[in-house]
Parts: structure tokens; sequence; C-alpha cells
């Protein structure tokens, strides 16, 4: 049959072609916007030796959680290791390759790899390890280093909601990492909320097209909140920080 | 008295100027956002893709798919906008953005700056930070002056791994405001009944003191 076919109806299916060793990045931040069911179903079909680009690596039972306490990682790239008990101990021990790249570097090496751009200059990280053994230059009158794109061979992704050929919109902060990553997938996988019809959507409105995406499945989200905050819990009228 | 991080907090909220763009950072800095001067208006940008942050939700308003960079939950101003991280790093690493707030393990007289691991004993990740440190048009650093031992966090060289280097231009800590140029630490203001002499020995980094210095007023 001919057409555009991408809706998927079980999870062995969203991830057919997954093999050991192979290079996934995985959307979200912290516990907001990830592909709850594909995490889990990477989990469940037991892939080892996995490099993972992610933002976090989730917490210590959910989330890229699961895959670090199932030692399905070998390399886990990513910006930020802050609660997650697990990944912190197995980063002190060595016992897993650990990368930790500034978050803006690594959204940029995402955006880059799904643009066709191998390499870029950034002035973010000079002078610091993160420059190390990194090619540097001088422009107008700042240094910066040389990083490279990043690719994977899936990108597993969420999203809010999705037409029959793949355009996809999310919703508030559970965008994040997902729109980039979604470019940089050799094949890209969106788990999401809801699944329409094309034209369904208002094509103004779209923020993935749909040639970025090769498999939408519909997902069940918990949703878990990492640090929940209400006003009266804190005392304090506003609160904002980054 | 030294000051309490409210305190810190308070006193830091007089860098905001009217039409900041402004990007808090975890810990003292988020209390920013609680002492913003009546008379002018900013906007939070969270570097997980929100431009216009507002108030911790009521009970009934928590949405998991609303956060700020430090994974709480949080609400949207009116005329807020959401975006990738790579809008929201474009906006941070183009310069887009007045003023960073953030903390610090150490800051030294060269405006080095050190945040985000301490080897063998503790990896926090550099997040956004050092994309920040590079980027902001204006940085303040709020932290803690020297450490239960009595040992100085404002350093001749910082010892721990750098997020950035010759960034910082002002510190505020428990004990004083500091700007940071020509090497050396210029002490600014410093905290009520205070004295010199203790600034004096808790800073390691070369601290000058020029004239009289006024009290930090929270």
């Amino acid at each position: 049959m001919a057409g555009f076919h991408k809706v998927v109806q079980s999870y062995p299916e969203a991830l057919e072609g997954l093999k050991n060793g192979m290079t996934i990045m995985v959307g979200g931040f912290g516990l907001c916007g990830i592909p709850e069911g594909l995490i889990r179903s990477v989990g469940n079909l037991g892939t080892t030796d996995l490099i993972c680009i992610s933002n976090n690596a989730g917490i210590d039972d959910f989330g890229l959680g699961i895959l670090l306490k199932k030692r399905q990682i070998k390399t886990m790239i990513a910006s930020y290791v802050g609660e997650n008990n697990l990944f912190e101990e197995l980063c002190l021990k060595k016992e897993m390759d650990v990368q930790l790249i500034p978050q803006g570097t690594l959204a940029e090496k995402i955006r880059a790899g799904g643009a066709g751009i191998p390499a870029f200059y950034t002035p973010t990280g000079f002078g610091t390890l993160v420059a190390k053994d990194k090619e540097s230059r001088e422009f107008k009158g700042r240094f910066a280093i040389l990083e490279e794109a990043l690719t994977a061979d899936f990108s597993l992704i969420k999203a809010w909601k999705a037409d029959t050929f793949g355009n996809l919109m999310y919703r508030k902060t559970a965008m994040n990492f997902n729109p980039i990553m979604a470019t940089a997938g050799a094949i890209t996988v969106a788990e999401v909320e809801e699944i329409v019809e094309a034209g369904d959507l208002d094509p103004s409105h779209i923020h993935t097209p749909g040639i970025f995406v090769d498999r939408i499945i519909q997902g069940q989200f918990e949703k878990r909140i990492e640090q929940m905050t209400i006003k009266s819990s804190i005392g304090s009228t506003h609160a904002t920080q980054s | 008295m030294p000051l309490s991080r409210d305190q810190i907090a308070k006193r830091i909220a007089k860098e905001l100027k009217d039409g900041y763009y402004v990007n808090l950072g975890i810990g003292i800095p988020t209390l920013v956002a609680n002492y913003i001067p009546k008379d002018i208006q900013v906007i939070f940008q969270s570097e997980n893709g929100l431009l216009g942050v507002g108030e911790f939700p009521s009970e009934a308003d928590v949405d998991p798919d609303l956060i700020n960079a430090g994974k709480q939950t949080v609400t949207a101003i009116t005329g807020a906008c959401y975006f990738s991280s790579a809008d929201s790093f474009a906006m941070i690493r183009g310069g887009h953005i007045d003023l960073t707030v953030l903390g610090a393990f150490e800051v030294d007289e060269t405006g080095n700056i050190a945040s985000w691991m301490i080897p063998h004993k503790l990896i926090k990740g550099m997040g956004g930070a050092m994309d920040l440190v590079a980027g902001a048009q204006n940085i303040v650093v709020a932290m803690i002056h020297a450490n239960r031992e009595g040992q100085s966090k404002l350093l001749q060289r910082c010892q721990l791994p750098l997020t950035g280097v010759h960034c910082v231009k002002k510190v505020v800590t428990d004990l004083a405001v500091l700007e940071i140029h020509n090497n050396a630490f210029y002490l600014k203001e410093k905290a009520r009944d205070v004295s010199l002499e203790t600034i004096k020995r808790l800073t390691e980094g070369r601290l000058i003191i020029e004239g009289t210095i006024p009290d930090i007023e929270v």
C-alpha cells in the first residue's frame, strides 16, 4: 500500500532494529517530556552496551534510571547528574563511561547533527575540563573550542500530539530536547499522548515537521513529578530559577 | 551578623533593572525572584524552555509538563512562551540574557568560577552553567564567603575544576559585596557588624579596600 504509514501498534514494532551497542537519544528534561513507554520497552528488550544521549538520566526507578539500574548503558552522554544517586555512583566509581557536556553545547551538538553540520566553535567551556584535547581558535578576540555534532541510530522522543504524517506538537516545557533529537536520529520514534488524522493539526502550529519522524506510537503517560513545589509549601510568592 | 540566604537574595535583587531578562540558578539565586523591586518589571528565563517563569502553582494548578530547570513545578506568567533547548541556549549563548545569577563552590581574583564538581566526591554536572557564564552580559555569583572551617571560598586561584574563566565581575556573599577586576576583589559593601578584619581574614584572594565601606542594606 502506497503512502506514509508511520503509526505502529506495539513497542517491539516501534523499536524494531534496535541492537546492542547502538547510540540512542532520549528526549526529556528531568522526568518532564520523556518517552516513558519506549524507555521501559528498551528495558524489557534488554538491549545492552548502549550509548545513551540525554540531558539527564532520570531518577533511580523511573525514566532512564531503569536502564542504568539494569546496566544496559555503556556510555552516558549528558549535562546533569543531579539527584540521581546511582548515576553519580556509577560516575564516581567509573563503572560507566560518562561524558558530561554543557547543556547548550549538548543541544547544539544535536541540532548540528540533525542539520548535517559536522562541527562548530563555541566559547562555552573554554579554559575548563570540557576543552581538554579539543582544538581552539580565537574569533573577534574571544577563544572558542571545536565541538563535534551528535547523531543517533535511534531517537526516542515524546510529543503531545502527532498526526498520521508524523507532524508533532509539544506541550509547555515538555518540549525541551525533543524537537532537536527528532532531527538527529537515523530512526526517530515519537511516543505521543494523542494521534490525529493528517490535517487535524494547524500547519502553522507544528513544532516538528513530519519528515523527521519515522514511527509514531500512542503512549500512556504517568508523568511523574520530580520536585512538587506549591505556593504555600515554600512560603514564597514567586518562584523561578534555572 | 552575616547575611541569611534570603538577605543575600534580597541584596542581589537590587542588581535587577527594569526590562531585564534574567536567568536564576539553583539554590540562593532562586530566592532572588521573591525580592523584585516593586517599580520594575523583569522576565525570568528557565533554560529548560520557558521565558516568563511565574509563581509556584497552587495545588490545583500543578502541571507535570510545566517545570523550571530545578525540576520544580512552576507556573508561567501571562505573555510567557515555551521553546526547545536549542532556542533556549540561543538566548543564553547569543548574549540575550541581561543578567545571570548563580551559585559557586569557589571564585577567584581573576574572575574564574568553579561550581560543578568536586573530584572523587561530588559530581553534579555543569548543566547550563558553563553556557550561562560564557554567554551572559552580566554575572552575579551568590555564595557563602568561607566554609565552616573558616577556609575562604574567595581564592587567588580556584582549586576545583572550572565552570568558566575570567567571567565573574560581582560576588555577593553572606559577609560582603565585592567586584572583581584587575585581578583583585574590591570590597564594595559589608554586612552590618562584620568587621573589615573578619573579611580580610576570610578572603584568600587579593582584597582591596578603598575608602569607607558602607553596610549592605537589606
